[in-house]
């Protein structure tokens, strides 16, 4: 019955999403009030129905009923309490209708915060985001009802041991939040260009929704890349999959669009690029949807993959990438500004910031699709009997590495000296006055530090060291220099120096454990002992052991330094009952500036002994850190007083942009605090 | 000149757009062996059961099949009832390359318990602990078949696992062609 009930309120959740995306739209042109009021009850209901659907399929989870068909092939009896209600995301299904709960969340965010938005704007920018969620609805009702029943079974097929694990009940909901938050920018975008009017007041509403959902994506990916680490067994934290990769896509255009967004904001520039970015953000996130959806490329991560399916999602993807593009087209025209800048002014360094952010994210889509590429051109290729003979070939870390790290390091040095630029003009013998100082300080650590602490010095980590410490340092000074109390900034400047940090942070975090990092897979029997860097790893063998839901060897082993005990690691080689698949629990000793990793390999022999992996990496803990800093970077400036401010004075915004001064003394411009309004 | 350069986006979408719609209708794990019509790359490995070694030269003359399989492999047990039905309809002898499987007694004999208790269509085992092998054959992902003819040349070759559709449409008639070759019985060899 209560499956029924959910279903029941799904199809009524796509009816509403229907009436939200076709009539405010339709009254937002014949200026007519009551259709346009009708958006927001409409967003309201539709999250009520949509949650209680979701709440269906929870309990449905919760109470194993397996004659429900999703429930019974992802969950089991045995499965503990928690992983039962992650397991409700934990395949295509559940994870679509958790997708159009966020998006019904976001939209009634928009609802409830944006009351400072005119009614026009906000109808269209609420129905825009009814599309698509229209859009993602039809989907799931039509090819991937979670509600489906099946003769009821014994005891569900359970959920891919891969995924029972904390780390991986939150890192979906965190990353769709991310994916899905950047709809709301979307929606902003085409509202503006269907207005045909793209005013600056445009930018400071789409400002702080784009900074939220960034910061999710940015946690997000950090969360997949931690579970990666952990769980996979092999304690690599980032292998260019496509998945991790579809990821990755949005966040570089999504980081472009903060920063162009600045640009349209304080100087009524950049218009018609902004609005692509904001295009080329949610796009890339459907993509990744669909990606990961449709089984056209093969992926560690992707767990079903249907071509039925990825044709639903792709003719979803065509209308609508393809109607806000060539929306783009009529309207772009219109977005013209007559304010100029020089080569040497902070739009030209949020130009180059954005274009070198576009470019690597078009490098990471070319590496993602390439085996695709490949693929058709053969296909062509033996169609029309070309000759060309193309195999099939998928580009790997060496290519992503290859055009990443080079990039990265351009980037940071726009990074850094971007922060100083002035608006419109600026002179090269100012900026060199000033960038120095965190010139030489930078240096000075990354020759430094190395020399002291490092085993041995490595012209990769002095590498890394400079462009990290020039963010840390470009970006400390930067405040420092504003001279102002600490509570006096705003939040967009904690908000930048933040985010530089955390970049600075985890650059630091890949730096020295790409070149540090000690790997050795070594055999040991119970009491045999192995040295690395400093520390003794004792094995004192493997017992069987118990789990829930499967069973286990669990080995212990003792490290201890200067003969001192450090920690004892438990890693398990789990067996789980269902799927009968072997799973490799690493153990890990966590430390700010080191990690003591070991997972169990196999049996040798009949002595008890095993065959182990043996890791040292130090810092890596600086990689996720450094996402955690960024994050809440994106935070502070998404909750900077102004947007709180904007929001009390429920006027025509445009009348709040103070134009800067032609020749502004200092040059903060973001700094706008809420004395400026 | 910036009317056509607002055009761009539009353009790339619409050939990425094409590019996917090509996409779904590939199948990602067709991968085209580069090893078919080429002799199969020799070996010499230990046997699972037997004392002695295994070699494709053994079967030389014949039309047979290497399957790689492996205990831990989940669709491995799916493909098995296949290709033991495979086995005993056709009469084909199909050499099992246990690849990266802890077959031996000192490893915990995973692979004997599993033919065991699925039963063991294979005319002989080759044991591939270390993958080496699996290498040489462009092993891209396991279950995987090879059909070699008569003169040890790879002709075919199926990546995942086999179905029953598989085998009647695919594999048996292209055995029976394959057998039906005429070999010049050795000799041009000189």
């Amino acid at each position: 019955m209560i499956p029924e009930l959910g279903q029941m309120a799904l199809i009524i959740a796509l009816s509403i999403s229907i009436m939200l995306g076709v009539i405010p739209m339709y009254g937002s042109f014949r200026g007519n009030s009551n259709d346009m009021a009708l958006a927001r009850p409409a967003v309201v209901a539709q999250w009520l129905m949509l949650s209680f659907s979701f709440g269906c399929l929870v309990y449905a989870f919760l109470t194993d009923d397996f004659s429900v068909r999703y429930v019974a092939s992802t969950s089991n009896s045995a499965l503990p309490t928690l992983f039962k209600v992650s397991a409700v995301w934990g395949a295509h299904e559940g994870s679509l209708l958790l997708w159009g709960l966020i998006l019904s969340t976001w939209t009634l965010c928009v609802a409830l915060f944006g009351r400072s938005i005119p009614t026009v704007m906000l109808a269209r920018v609420l129905s825009v985001m009814g599309l698509v969620a229209v859009g993602f609805l039809l989907f799931i009702i039509l090819t991937s009802n979670p509600f489906d029943r099946i003769p009821m079974q014994a005891d569900g097929r359970d959920l891919n041991p891969l995924l029972q694990d904390v780390g991986l009940a939150i890192h979906p909901p965190m990353l769709y939040m991310g994916y899905v938050g950047l709809s709301v920018a979307f929606a902003f975008a085409v509202a503006a260009m269907i207005g045909g009017k793209l005013d600056v007041a445009w930018a400071r509403w789409a400002r702080p929704w784009t900074n939220v959902a960034w910061v999710f994506l940015t946690i997000g990916i950090a969360l997949g890349s931690w579970w990666a680490y952990y769980e996979l067994g092999w304690g690599g934290w980032w292998f260019w999959d496509p998945v991790e990769n579809a990821s990755l896509m949005p966040w570089l255009v999504a980081t472009a669009l903060m920063h162009s967004l600045v640009v349209t904001e304080k100087r009524g520039m950049f218009k018609a690029w902004t609005v692509l970015l904001a295009v080329g953000a949610f796009s890339l996130s459907l993509l990744g949807t669909f990606l990961v959806r449709s089984g056209v490329l093969t992926s560690v991560h992707s767990f079903a993959s249907d071509p039925e399916r990825g044709l639903f999602i792709l003719i979803f993807l065509i209308l609508v990438i393809g109607s806000s593009l060539l929306l783009f087209v009529f309207r772009a025209p219109r977005f013209t500004s007559s304010a100029n800048f020089e080569l040497l002014s902070r739009e030209a360094g949020l130009l180059s910031n954005n274009i070198l952010l576009v470019v690597m994210a078009c490098a990471v889509l070319l590496g993602t699709l390439f085996p695709l590429l490949t693929d058709a051109l053969s296909v062509i290729d033996k169609t029309f009997e070309l000759g060309l003979n193309i195999g099939k070939i998928s580009v790997g870390p060496p290519y992503f590495n290859a055009i990443m790290v080079p990039l990265g390091v351009l980037l940071s040095v726009v990074m850094g000296a971007g922060l100083f630029l002035r608006w419109k003009k600026d002179s090269v013998s100012r900026l060199s006055g000033v960038l120095w100082l965190p010139l030489v300080f930078s240096l000075v650590a990354a020759i430094v530090l190395p020399l002291v602490f490092a085993p041995e010095f490595h012209a990769l980590t002095a590498m890394g060291l400079v462009i990290s410490s020039w963010i840390a340092f470009t970006a400390l000074m930067w405040v420092i220099r504003q001279k102002r109390s600490p509570f006096a900034l705003s939040g967009t400047t904690w908000g930048a120096m933040l985010g530089h940090i955390g970049l600075a942070v985890t650059f630091t975090g890949i730096t020295l454990v790409s070149v540090y990092n000690i790997e050795k897979d070594v055999r040991l029997a119970p009491g045999e002992s192995y040295e690395m860097a400093g520390y003794q790893f004792r094995f004192d063998g493997v017992r069987q052991k118990e789990g829930p839901n499967y069973t286990a060897y669990q080995g212990t082993i003792h490290i201890s330094r200067d003969n001192q005990e450090v920690a004892v690691l438990k890693p398990e080689k789990r067996t789980y009952r269902v799927q009968t698949m072997p799973m490799t629990e690493a153990g890990i000793d966590a430390g700010i500036f080191r990690d003591l990793f070991v997972a169990l390999g196999e049996p040798l022999g009949n002595g008890g002994a095993w065959s182990l992996r043996v890791q040292y990496k130090p810092f890596v803990r600086w990689l996720w850190l450094g996402a955690i800093i960024m994050g809440l970077g994106g935070l502070l400036a998404a909750f900077d007083r102004r947007y709180r401010h904007l929001r009390k004075t429920a006027t025509g915004a445009s009348s709040l942009v103070k134009k800067p001064a032609a020749t502004a003394t200092m040059a903060t411009p973001q700094v706008a605090g809420g004395t400026r309004l | 000149m910036s009317r056509y350069l607002i055009l761009v986006p539009f353009v790339i979408f619409l050939a990425l757009a094409g590019l996917l719609w090509m996409g779904l209708s590939i199948d990602p794990r067709h991968v085209p062996s580069p090893l078919i019509g080429k002799p199969a790359p020799a070996f010499n490995l230990p046997q699972l059961y037997k004392e002695g070694k295994v070699s494709p030269q053994d079967l030389k003359g014949k039309v047979w099949v290497l399957n790689v399989w492996a205990s831990w492999c989940v669709s491995c047990r799916a493909e098995h009832e296949v290709v033991t039905e495979f086995v005993k309809k056709y009469k084909v002898d199909v050499l099992g390359l246990n690849y990266k499987d802890y077959a031996t007694e000192e490893y915990g004999d995973a692979a004997k318990q599993w033919l065991a208790r699925y039963g063991n269509p294979y005319s002989k085992i080759a044991v591939d602990t270390d993958g080496r092998v699996g290498i040489d054959w462009g092993v891209y992902g396991v279950p995987e078949s090879f059909v070699i003819d008569q003169k040890g040349v790879i002709r075919y070759k199926f990546t995942g696992p086999l179905k029953t559709q598989d085998v009647e449409e695919t594999l048996a008639p292209l055995i029976q062609r394959l057998r039906a070759e005429k070999v010049p019985v050795e000799g041009n060899k000189g």
